[in-house]
Parts: C-alpha cells; sequence; structure tokens
C-alpha cells in the first residue's frame, strides 16, 4: 500500500488512506469508499452514490476531465494518474479541474509521481499524492516550498512574480 | 542587457540548492543513473560518449563581458579550456564531472546564467535576432519579448512534461536571422493595418527526422495577447500530442495530423476560454523593457576618415569589412561579426582565451555587448566605424577575425561523432575538409553568401535541411557516408532542401562541394546566390556534376 501524502497549508503530511481503489479488472466492488475508473464510473457511479459511499474517480492521462464537468460536484477524489513520470498531460488536467471546472474536492496525483515533480503538481492543483519513490511527507514540504518566488500565475494561486514587483 | 532583480537572481540560487541535493543524492549512490537521468536532464546534463556535457543557456544569445569572462573561467577550470557554441545560442562544455556540476551553476548564477531548461521535453531556451537593438530593419526589440517568454517558462508548472522539447523563436526585423519557421512556436512582430503591435503565429516548424517549415496559424496576434495564446498552445500539444513514440512528439506531427486549419481551431476555443486572465500585465512587461540597459550611443557622421583610410591601406582590413559587417541603425556604427570559423578550427568553438579577449574588446569598443548567433558566431552589435580599425587588430591577434561570415566556409556543424552519442557520423571533420578546399579568400568572396550546414544524424542539431547545401551524416554498414540537400533556407524564405542523390563517402564531400559550387559559378547571372540560382535552374544540373562519374 503507498502512503498517501496530502498537502494542506503550505506542508505535506502523511494521511490516512480512506478509498479503496478499483481497478477495472477487479469483479466485485467492495464496500467503503472507492476510487474507480471513469468508464465505470459513468455505469455505477449513480448507484455506487445512492448508497452513501464517497466516490472518487481515476483518469487516465488521455482521458478528458471535462467529460466529468456534471458530476463533479458529486465526486470526492478525482485521481489523475502518470503512467510515467515523463507523460505530463495530468499537468492540464489538474489545471483545468481547478481553473475551469472549479472542482474543490481531492485531486490526487498516482502512477509513476516522484519529489522531483512535487512542486510542479502542487502548483497544478494536486493536493494529494502516491509518491512512487517512496519519499516521505517531510520531503515533499522540502521540495515544494524551496523556491521562493514563481513566475506563473498557476492554480495554486501563488503571486507570480509580476506582482510581487508591482507590490 | 537585462538586469535582474532580487526576485530573479533568487530564482537561480533556488535552483543552485535543488539540484546540489539531487547531485549529492546521485553521489552517495541514494539513485541509480537511471533515477538520476530524470533530474539532470532538467538541468542541462546529459551524459555523452567521454563524460557529462553541461549545456548553459544563453537567453536569446545575450551576453556581457563579465559573464563571458566567467565562462572562460568555467572553461578552464572545469573542463579542457574551450567551449562549444550551439545552434541554439547556448553553449556547452563536454568534460564535466558530476561532481563539479552544482559548484558550476553557482558560478553561473553569479552572474545571472544558468543551465534551466537546456534539456528535458519542456520549453528550450529562447532564441532571437542576434542584430536586437542595432539592426536597421528593427520594428521592436526582440528580446524583452523573449525575457518575458523566458521568465513565463521557467518552471511552467503545467508544461514541464511536454511529448517532447519546445523551441520559440522571436524575430522583430524584417529579415529573418533566427530561422524563426522551423521552430516549434515562430513569432514575427509586425504591425498590422492599423498600425497596432502584433504577432505572426507560426506553429509546427522543426527540423530532425521529418522537417517541416511552420505554418501561420494566426496573421496578427495582438501583442498584449501573447502569453494566452502561448498557453493554449501548449496545452493543446500538452493533452494531445503524441507520446508513444518519441519521433512523432514533436508539436509538428500534431499540427500536419490534425492540420493547421483544425489545429488552429482548437487553439483558438481553448484561448476563447483562457481569456486575458492568461496574459501578462503591461506593467510587467514595461518593467522588463526598462530593466535592459539603455546603449549610450553617440551622434556620429555616417562616414568616418579612419575607417576609411584603413580600408584603403589594409586589404586584410578591407576583406574583413567587406564580409564581416551589417548596417546599424545608428549613423557612426556598426554591427560585426566574428566568425568563429577560422579555416581548419571546430565550427563554434572557442578557447577560454578568445572569450576574455572578445570580453575586453566588447568592454573597449563595443558598449559591452556580445551575441551568440544560431549560426555558431559571436556578434559585436554596437562599435563605431572610427574604432573598427584598432578592433580588427585585436581580433587578428587573437585569431578572432576571421573574413569569412556568410561565406562558404561559414559552416554550422553539431559536435557529431567525435562526442555525441547520438551520431552516425563526424561531421566536424567534414567542416574542416570543406573549409580548407575553399581556403583562398578571393574564391570564397567570389562565391559569395552560400550556407552550408552539417548534421552527423537525423536529430538535425546542425540543421542541415535548411541549409543552401545541407550534409547529413549516416551510417552505411559501419561506414561514414554523407547525404547532401541542395535549396533549403532558414530565413524569411525557409524551405526544406531537397536529396541531390545517393549518399557519398566521407573523402568525396568537400570535391562534390567543389562540383556543385563549379555548377553554381557556370550557371550564375549578375547578383545570383547560389541558392537563387539553384532556385532557377533546378536540381539536375547539380546532380549530373556530382554523379557525372557513376554514369
Amino acid at each position: 500500500m503507498p502512503t498517501l501524502i496530502k498537502w494542506r497549508d503550505g506542508r505535506a503530511e502523511a494521511a490516512e488512506d480512506p478509498f479503496t481503489t478499483v481497478l477495472d479488472d477487479m469483479a466485485g466492488i467492495p464496500p467503503g469508499d472507492v476510487i474507480i475508473s471513469l468508464p465505470r464510473f459513468q455505469l455505477e457511479g449513480e448507484r455506487l452514490l445512492g448508497e452513501g459511499r464517497n466516490v472518487g474517480v481515476r483518469v487516465e492521462a488521455e482521458q478528458a476531465v471535462e467529460d466529468l464537468a456534471y458530476d463533479l460536484p458529486r465526486v470526492s477524489v478525482v485521481a489523475l494518474v502518470f503512467p510515467a513520470y515523463r507523460r505530463g498531460q495530468a499537468y492540464s488536467s489538474a489545471t483545468l479541474l481547478r481553473e475551469r471546472l472549479g472542482f474543490k474536492g481531492e485531486v490526487r496525483a498516482v502512477g509513476d509521481v516522484l519529489r522531483e515533480q512535487a512542486r510542479f503538481m502542487v502548483r497544478c492543483g494536486f493536493d494529494a499524492f502516491e509518491p512512487a519513490d517512496g519519499s516521505t511527507a517531510a520531503q515533499w514540504t522540502h521540495v515544494v516550498n524551496r523556491f521562493r518566488h514563481v513566475y506563473q500565475r498557476a492554480a495554486d494561486g501563488r503571486e507570480p512574480a509580476f506582482e510581487e514587483r508591482r507590490a | 542587457m537585462y538586469r535582474y532583480d532580487a526576485i530573479d537572481a533568487e530564482m537561480l540560487a533556488d535552483r543552485v540548492g535543488e539540484f546540489r541535493e539531487q547531485a549529492a543524492r546521485r553521489l552517495a549512490g541514494e539513485i541509480t543513473e537511471d533515477q538520476f537521468k530524470p533530474i539532470r536532464l532538467m538541468n542541462g546534463l546529459y551524459l555523452q560518449l567521454h563524460a557529462y556535457m553541461l549545456r548553459i543557456a544563453i537567453p536569446y544569445g545575450s551576453l556581457n563581458p563579465t559573464q563571458l569572462r566567467k565562462l572562460a573561467e568555467i572553461g578552464r577550470l572545469y573542463d579542457k579550456g574551450y567551449g562549444h557554441l550551439t545552434t541554439r545560442t547556448n553553449i556547452q562544455f563536454h568534460w564535466i564531472k558530476l561532481r563539479d556540476a552544482a559548484d558550476i551553476l553557482q558560478h553561473l548564477a553569479s552572474v545571472d546564467m544558468h543551465a534551466i531548461q537546456t534539456s528535458g521535453n519542456c520549453i528550450r531556451n529562447v532564441t532571437a535576432d542576434p542584430y536586437a537593438g542595432a539592426a536597421a530593419d528593427e520594428l521592436d526589440d526582440p528580446r524583452v519579448w523573449s525575457e518575458a517568454i523566458r521568465q513565463w517558462s521557467t518552471f511552467h508548472p503545467e508544461f514541464s512534461f511536454l511529448p517532447r522539447k519546445f523551441k520559440i523563436a522571436v524575430n522583430a526585423a524584417v529579415v529573418d536571422r533566427v530561422a524563426t519557421r522551423t521552430h516549434d512556436i515562430g513569432l514575427y512582430l509586425r504591425r498590422g493595418e492599423d498600425g497596432s503591435l502584433g504577432f505572426e503565429v507560426y506553429v509546427g516548424g522543426g527540423l530532425g527526422r521529418t522537417p517541416y517549415i511552420g505554418p501561420l496559424i494566426r496573421q496578427h496576434l495582438p501583442a498584449a495577447r501573447l502569453f494566452s495564446y502561448l498557453q493554449a498552445i501548449l496545452r493543446v500539444y500538452n493533452r494531445h500530442g503524441k507520446r508513444d513514440n518519441p519521433n512523432k512528439a514533436r508539436i509538428k506531427i500534431l499540427v500536419a495530423t490534425l492540420g493547421a486549419e483544425e489545429f488552429t481551431r482548437q487553439v483558438e476555443a481553448e484561448w476563447e476560454k483562457i481569456g486575458p486572465a492568461g496574459d501578462l500585465p503591461d506593467t510587467e512587461l514595461a518593467r522588463i523593457r526598462g530593466a535592459f540597459t539603455p546603449v549610450a550611443f553617440e551622434t556620429l557622421p555616417a562616414r568616418s576618415a579612419a575607417f576609411d583610410e584603413a580600408r584603403t591601406k589594409n586589404p586584410a582590413f578591407a576583406r574583413f569589412a567587406r564580409n564581416n559587417l551589417r548596417p546599424h541603425k545608428k549613423s557612426g556604427y556598426a554591427i560585426v561579426e566574428l566568425a568563429l570559423k577560422a579555416i581548419g578550427e571546430t565550427p563554434g568553438d572557442i578557447t577560454a582565451e578568445q572569450m576574455e579577449a572578445v570580453a575586453d574588446i566588447a568592454e573597449r569598443w563595443g558598449l559591452s555587448d556580445i551575441r551568440v548567433t544560431h549560426e555558431q558566431n559571436l556578434v559585436l552589435p554596437h562599435v563605431k566605424l572610427d574604432d573598427l580599425p584598432q578592433m580588427h587588430a585585436a581580433l587578428a591577434q587573437t585569431g578572432l577575425a576571421s573574413p569569412n561570415s556568410n561565406l562558404i566556409s561559414d559552416i554550422i556543424a553539431c559536435p557529431g561523432l567525435d562526442y555525441c552519442a547520438l551520431a552516425n557520423a563526424r561531421a566536424i571533420n567534414i567542416a574542416q575538409d570543406i573549409a580548407e578546399t575553399f581556403g583562398d579568400p578571393d574564391r570564397a568572396e567570389t562565391i559569395g553568401e552560400l550556407k552550408i550546414k552539417i548534421s552527423g544524424c537525423i536529430n538535425a542539431c546542425g540543421h542541415h535541411h535548411v541549409g543552401h547545401i545541407g550534409i547529413l551524416g549516416v551510417d552505411k554498414k559501419g561506414e561514414e557516408f554523407y547525404q547532401l540537400t541542395l535549396g533549403g533556407s532558414a530565413a524569411e524564405d525557409a524551405e526544406v532542401g531537397k536529396i541531390l542523390g545517393p549518399a557519398l563517402p566521407g573523402p568525396k564531400v568537400a570535391s562534390a562541394i567543389d562540383q556543385l559550387v563549379e555548377v553554381y559559378l557556370r550557371e550564375r547571372n549578375d547578383g545570383e546566390r547560389f541558392l537563387d540560382t539553384y532556385r532557377r535552374v533546378g536540381l539536375t544540373p547539380f546532380k549530373e556534376a556530382v554523379y557525372a562519374d557513376a554514369h
């Protein structure tokens, strides 16, 4: 089981993961809170939500988060997949979830998630991580907070250099 | 020169700290070379045939003497006393030890330089006209826009893991000296019919395995909307670019697959949604413009007696003046090309001593401004005509007065198999052979402008596709062969060259070039460059000359 790291108020902390990730080749859906694939959510999401559980949706790198737009208020977690660290579509997906679709729930990075990517992920609006490299919450806090400035506006709402300079 | 403020400086300091820790993890054996690879590639550090190679960014090719002296110091301390200028206007040191890399970055940061995003699948060093701020045909200073793009693209959270590398060029003059349309995004600054400043936006140019000249996707983008538009292009690419095959992952393939029209539609739709929130405030653009040191030009007459006299009395100076000077926007000044193409030398190589000499010369006579060109040369953009004779003498002393700018021996060549793990064949020796074949400066001048570009493999770092004569190294059963192309151009009349015929063995290349040149000299009309004659008469006479023996 990967350790879950959550980003809250400018620092990372280790967290319990109440969700079970259900892959498509698994037959049944276990009880409790689950993260299921986008196609499965479209088939069974209604029923699962009706049972009163929290439901998360796993969105693959090439899938469009816009397909979830109308369901987002009912979704607790959107888990965006990095099949390899260099497959960076999820940075756009996270940005769109936060900036365009107004998603307020958890955006989780899953797959080939490395601490070298942490600062980019946090900036794009990810707030939960399943690191694949065994890195700890303390290490995530360290790498994300290393840079005192940023040059662009992004989903994290940090003040970019051009605003700092105006102050 | 853009002057860093505290924010820019702290950004570099933080990056040095980050890299120092990452390198320490590798040196301590906490991570393997495989795990370290993505980390070092975020930072211009390549593992090559013999050692690590560090690629240092020279944003839009602009340097001051302090920076050049620092590069000389690094070359001496950590390399073998020289560096290599690349076609992306970067400088590479090929003999670097990993344990020194963080210290080198610290040295660089002390003079506002870095190696950020000089490799990896991210937005690379922005290139611009090397004559910026000096060219008589300039509409606006492209460095202001380039610096704004540099900042915007530095550690861009959404666009640091693109399908493939991404290169942007800015041209703001009539003549294109940046090979703008061979870039992933090429920007031409233009005035619209109403007089407003805007960009012509070209997307999906590129060389490599499948060369394309980028199609125009927007005729007039209001200048103030540049950054939201860049964001829209990059987002469409990041989401939809191919990632399964690195040879098909550049944006040019996406544009070609969708068609320019459909690609444009998707970009425009995304741009609508992003809106002006994605733009940089005018105040920041104004701040960047103001952070460029104003150049203290004097008011001078258009003619200089000292210059005219030296031209009459000193044939070597006269030749240099004929070939290496370009018109300046201010009367009494010239733009000076320093061709790093002495006959028999490696194109783009520059020794630590030469760097220091150029720094001194730029300080004394060049208003402390130095540029690197994508043709692997240096430019001193602001020199008084009065000072040129003295400056020429100083250049000649350090072997930097090659009077062959734009001539046949002013060759672009990638490092090739001598250094690069990707290469199929050597490039440097071919460049040297050709330069020696055309070593007679009178003959070189008779031939006139002729751009030869050599790549040691299909990745085309030597831009062979857009050479008037392009040369591509290929491997045939372990032997080095070279495929020739004719008629390419990287300028405003951009075009991809056509293959002349079967590849030739290395020792035959220089003599084949000689045969091509003879055809040109025979066929040319008054005032025609090699490229013009080729365009008029076509491939056939050239082909016949080179392959006559085979019939």
